[in-house]
């Protein structure tokens, strides 16, 4: 059950993923994770956040505060209408880049979160989606 | 933007101390303003001070490592110092391990490794 009206925030530019790093710890710190959740969950959202500018062209990032019987969870999603990733398995392995970065992206952001989703439909585009409960 | 990140000079060591949340462009300025500055005044040291940095992601982690590759190619030392220990659990599960970069525990410690050498 989402808790907080959606908080969306639009990545067109660099300066967006300082945005989404602000915004996501606001919500950490809304649940009152701990500084080192707090972090995990900030530098994956910034490593999704600069795949969605750098490989989808840009998109939309939404964060959401959850509840679940006695715990809190903070959930944020990626999204954008890209080109897709075609071998979602090859693209979560470490080192796997497609140029532009380092290959820790997608399988650094899922070690750093409880939860990992990723949706992707070629020519249609990426839905990552991550949740750090409490 | 305007904004951009100081460097400062003592003797023949260059200080920098990020107090940011640095956005892509302006890491990447602070690396190319630092390599210049090298070459300008023939430093030996750099000292990199993060201890404001609450997030040190692959990106910033690169462009670290990209300093101190170019501030070697230059006959300079860098040393980061000062990362916050929430920061070096994240990096390292994160898969970053920072290799080729010498760091301290703070400003102090690195000084004196700028020092020696």
């Amino acid at each position: 059950m989402a808790l907080a009206p959606l908080n969306k925030l639009p990545v067109t530019d660099e300066s967006d993923i300082v945005k989404v790093r602000q915004a996501v710890r606001a919500a950490t710190l809304e649940i009152k994770c701990s500084l080192v959740d707090q972090t995990k969950v900030v530098t994956a959202a910034s490593e999704l956040a600069r795949n969605l500018l750098i490989y989808g062209g840009g998109g939309e990032v939404r964060i959401e505060i959850l509840q679940e019987r006695m715990r809190h969870g903070v959930r944020v999603t990626f999204e954008d209408q890209g080109p897709g990733i075609p071998d979602i398995e090859q693209a979560l392995k470490d080192g796997y880049t497609s140029g532009k970065g380092m290959g820790l992206g997608l399988g650094g952001a899922k070690r750093l979160v409880t939860d990992f989703n990723i949706v992707s439909e070629a020519g249609k585009g990426t839905r990552v989606t991550i949740t750090k409960w409490k | 933007m305007t904004e951009t990140i100081p460097i400062l000079q003592l003797d023949d060591l260059l200080l920098v101390s990020i107090q940011v949340d640095m956005h892509d462009r302006l890491a990447l300025q602070l690396q190319d303003n630092l390599t210049e500055k090298i070459s300008q005044t023939g430093a030996r040291g750099v000292l990199i001070d993060i201890s404001s940095l609450e997030v040190v992601d692959s990106f910033i982690g690169r462009v670290l490592a990209n300093i101190s590759s170019m501030a070697r190619v230059l006959d300079a030392k860098t040393v980061v110092v000062g990362m916050q220990p929430a920061v070096a659990i994240t990096l390292v599960e994160l898969g970053l391990s920072l290799e080729g970069i010498q760091t301290a525990l703070n400003v102090s410690k690195g000084m004196a490794l700028l020092r020696r050498s």
